[in-house]
């Protein structure tokens, strides 16, 4: 097979956040890894969590200013009790989460 | 698995617990592996290169049959601002034969897979889809595990804890110190699929090799961390990685320096007609030797990335140590073993193993290093963007007598630099970072 080299001369896009996790296989499980302490989270100037996730599990409910927790979108680093210790984190479920394929 | 019992039990089977594993099974343990993942490497990340001089000891000439990707002859250190790169290129035939300078490319979920079967198949049990809840502790002695499983209880004479940069059990035990934002970098990476002979062409590469490029300064907005693109056989590992604090002082996501770094304009031609396959983040370790976790315990051991064995200095070596404290810790089991006795005092060989060895030299050696990179701002920015100013005007041709030019040069170095600050500052970066 003959490579067409202009094929590859196309700009690289980067993807949304929503196509980036699509790529990664994950088996959901209903039970959340992830539990962020509200009182503290509201208390937090910087609410670190809600930009330092990579893969933005945290959204800020505009309703009652409490912290959204899309467990489902984890890919399991650990950042966000780092980040900020309200947040505790612990490995999803045995078999459950992130599968990476390249890795 | 109920009342089951192993001679040794690994948590985790990455590179650390593999390689323990490995070298446990030769020896006539009977040793079992958990691994929370689907398969062994399916949880796993890292930049993209394997220091392999451990693997060579354990499995000698490996690349014949390992899923490695490219060996590197290319390494480049490249200083970048908006605009401009400046960079080191170290290219060499030398690194063509074997062992290759023991550097080569890699996938982790192919190749963790592949080196936790060669455990298997010297007679190591491993068993995935597993997670571990809590140690089993007697009297100060640790005594087994208990797993997330139904009747899920393994005894052993000894644990060996391998389970990754978010050490959850070996914290809760109060085996390690605190993981903060100043002792952890948070890492994004994407596979971006290219053909071989695109990349072969663009890097300019020939069969099997392969090229790692650094980038620091400005490439992550100055904060204490690197981007890089390394060169799989048909994709590139791309992607950044800063100390935690970093992205919360400048409120910046990781992806969003990500992002930043694979739009600038001298990074996306090489880049160009990639397509991302998969996009991933992960934790690093990067206590510093006096910070460690307690490596051993009453019948217990800590290898690799949860007792915070990574290499924080400009070399990024993180697997190879976790491989040969695998195969440390496995030795202090099996003198152990000899003498009946896995009492703290007896596993402390473990950590003699690790302090005669580069392992601990290394660490010790860059034991201050990003300390001294968060309280020296200057190395990471000013200093990097400066450089660069500095060889583009020596390099502008503009009519200007190149004696002017000189002149200006050293105007600006010193209107810029503090020369009794710098001095001091060299010359502990010397000593910290080199």
């Amino acid at each position: 097979m003959t490579i067409d080299v202009r094929e590859y001369l196309r700009p690289h896009k980067s993807l949304s956040m929503a196509e980036r996790l699509d790529l990664v296989r994950r088996r959901f499980s209903t039970n959340s890894h992830i539990h962020v302490d509200q009182e503290s989270f509201r208390r937090d100037p910087d609410q670190a969590i809600l930009f330092i996730c990579p893969a933005q599990v945290f959204k800020l409910n505009p309703k009652d200013s409490s912290c959204i927790v899309n467990h489902e979108d984890c890919l399991e680093c650990g950042t966000c009790q780092v980040a900020r210790r309200y947040t505790a984190w612990k490995n999803p479920q045995g078999g459950y989460g992130v599968t990476y394929q390249y890795g | 698995m109920s009342n089951e019992r192993f001679e040794v039990v690994i948590v985790g089977a990455g590179p650390a617990g593999a390689a323990a594993a490995l070298t446990l099974a030769r020896n006539g343990v009977e040793v079992l592996v958990l691994e929370r993942g689907d398969y062994p490497g399916a949880k796993n990340l890292f930049g993209g290169i394997l220091y392999t001089s451990v693997v060579n000891d354990l499995i000698p000439e490996f690349w014949n049959d390992a899923p490695v990707e490219r060996h590197i002859i290319n390494r480049r250190w490249i200083a970048l601002n908006e605009d401009t790169q400046v960079g080191l290129d170290l290219k060499s035939t030398r690194f063509d034969v074997p062992p290759y300078n023991n550097t080569f490319t890699a996938l982790r979920s192919k190749w963790d897979q592949w080196f936790a079967a060669q455990a298997e198949e010297a007679g190591a049990m491993i068993i995935c889809e597993t997670n571990v809840e809590d140690l089993i502790v007697e009297r100060g002695k640790v005594h087994g595990v208990r797993t997330g499983r139904d009747e899920g209880d393994v005894e052993a004479d000894c644990v060996i804890l391998a389970e990754g940069a978010n050490a959850l059990l070996a914290e809760r035990a109060g085996y390690r110190p605190t993981m903060s934002p100043t002792n952890r970098v948070n890492a994004v990476k994407e596979v971006i699929a290219l053909p071989a002979e695109i990349i072969e062409d663009r890097f300019h590469l020939e069969g099997k090799q392969g090229a790692a490029i650094e980038y620091f300064g400005g490439a992550v907005k100055g904060t204490v961390g690197s981007a890089f693109i390394y060169t799989n056989q048909d994709s590139l590992s791309v992607g950044v990685g800063s100390i935690i604090a970093e992205y919360l002082r400048l409120r910046i996501a990781p992806y969003e320096m990500l992002d930043w770094f694979k739009a600038h304009p001298l990074v996306a031609p090489l880049l160009r007609g990639g397509e991302t396959v998969e996009y991933a983040t992960k934790m690093i370790p990067e206590d510093s030797y006096h910070h460690l976790s307690d490596l051993y315990e009453d019948g217990l051991l800590l290898i690799g990335d949860c007792a915070g064995l990574v290499n924080p200095s400009i070399h990024h070596e993180g697997t190879n140590l976790a491989m040969a404290s695998g195969v440390a810790a496995a030795e202090a089991v099996l003198e152990a073993r000899e003498r009946n006795d896995f009492s703290k005092a007896t596993l402390a060989s473990y950590r003699s193993r690790l302090e005669q060895s580069w392992v601990m030299k290394d660490l010790k050696r860059y034991r201050d290093t990003v300390h001294f990179l968060l309280e020296n701002r200057e190395f990471v920015k000013d200093y990097p963007d400066l450089t660069i100013r500095l060889i583009q005007r020596y390099f502008t041709i503009d009519d200007t007598p190149k004696d002017d030019v000189v002149r200006e040069l050293w105007r600006i170095i010193r209107d810029e630099v503090s020369f009794l600050k710098a001095a001091r500052q060299m010359w502990r970066a010397r000593k910290t970072m080199l």
